[in-house]
């Protein structure tokens, strides 16, 4: 099973695959704006945090 | 599916924590994943208080820090490692690798051959010291990654110019000048991945940029975990306070292998499918037999403190 949803910056329509998870990070495939999944069930997208200063590994 | 109550401390799901996710659901153990922005903690009170899980925190053998917020995973390892609730790493070894300077000193105590680093200031006196080393110099933020805000100076004019920049932009964290001399590298550099006592596997990072960061578009290639790598990573690792770690080697000419620096919450997405090693299975494997060494005697907790 795959989740469709749409970028909430460019509305393009975004097929996830079945293994997404929750929170996790992915590039909008049309506008690569990097989003979050904010919910599977229904599924809810959103800009993911901008990068701060202290980000890294 | 195993009782063990794992935490997997996170910022977002990044290709990392999918794979580290899936590496425990392989091993029988589902982990409750706990956002950073979703903590309020009551710092007067104890680990009976609940996580955003909806469970004490206490309820936890083992926390697998992996936020790409670095004070954020700082401040949970200190919060949780006050209550005695391991974490991995320990908030002593994070502190001391989230920042340069400190992880030179340690290096330097434990006669880890690294390259010539000075710490200073004061804009004359940054500039003494990086003269000191001889240009060309590399100025680095003594806290940050993936390589942000390093500056590479070749001559005075530059270093003036980024001593100035630094002084009259910065926040007081830029205002500390730390100076490394430029290494000779081949092109490349070599990132090895400590697990306990173990090098598990190592990658070259090859880029004609002279910051040679995955995160900066170098590519990764399987680099053989000799004897001397694997002795002198594990012995870096044990010097910073050991755990799971990334370690950035120079290769230069004369001296051999120098230590540049230590990362303690890796990232790992493209180091795997070069090396052939299950990087996220091995740290998944550590954290487990961690977190079970808990359950059967506390105190062997004292180990991922």
């Amino acid at each position: 099973m795959t989740y469709i949803s749409n970028c909430p910056d460019c509305a393009a329509e975004i097929h996830l695959p079945a293994d997404t998870m929750l929170h996790e990070l992915l590039p909008c495939p049309d506008c690569g704006a990097e989003l979050e999944v904010l919910n599977l069930n229904p599924v809810e997208l959103d800009l993911a945090p901008e990068m701060q200063e202290d980000w890294g590994e | 599916m195993s009782d063990l109550r794992i935490a997997l401390l996170v910022t977002l799901v990044r290709p990392e924590e999918k794979l580290l996710i899936e590496a425990f659901q392989a091993r029988g153990v589902e982990p409750d994943i706990i956002l950073d922005r979703s903590v309020n903690i009551d710092l007067t009170a104890g680990a009976d208080q609940l996580a955003p899980s909806g469970v004490a925190w206490s309820a936890y053998a083992v926390a697998l820090e992996r936020c790409v917020s670095t004070s954020r995973g700082m401040y949970l390892q200190a919060i949780l490692n006050s209550w005695g609730i391991a974490t991995i790493n320990s908030y002593a070894t994070a502190a001391v690798c989230a920042d340069k300077l400190l992880t030179t000193l340690a290096l330097a105590q434990a006669g880890i051959p690294q390259p010539n680093t000075r710490a200073a200031f004061d804009e004359e006196s940054a500039i003494e010291a990086i003269e000191d080393l001889h240009y060309p110099v590399v100025l680095k933020p003594a806290t940050g990654s993936w390589g942000r805000l390093l500056a590479r100076v070749n001559d005075r004019a530059a270093a003036e110019a980024i001593i100035e920049h630094r002084l009259t932009l910065g926040g007081y964290a830029h205002h500390t000048f730390y100076a490394q001399e430029y290494v000779q590298k081949p092109g490349r550099d070599i990132r090895a991945f400590v697990v306990g006592d173990e090098t598990i596997c190592a990658i070259y990072r090859t880029s004609e940029h002279w910051i040679t960061n995955t995160a900066r578009g170098g590519a990764a290639s399987n680099c053989p975990v000799t004897p001397e790598l694997n002795d002198l990573c594990v012995r870096a690792a044990q010097a910073v306070g050991g755990g799971v770690l990334a370690l950035d080697l120079f290769e230069d000419p004369d001296r051999g292998l120098l230590l540049n620096e230590i990362n303690h919450t890796m990232e790992f997405r493209n180091s795997s499918k070069p090396t052939g090693v299950n990087i996220a299975g091995c740290l998944v494997n550590y954290a487990i037999n961690a977190a079970e060494n808990v359950v059967m005697s506390p105190e062997a907790a004292v180990s991922t403190r």
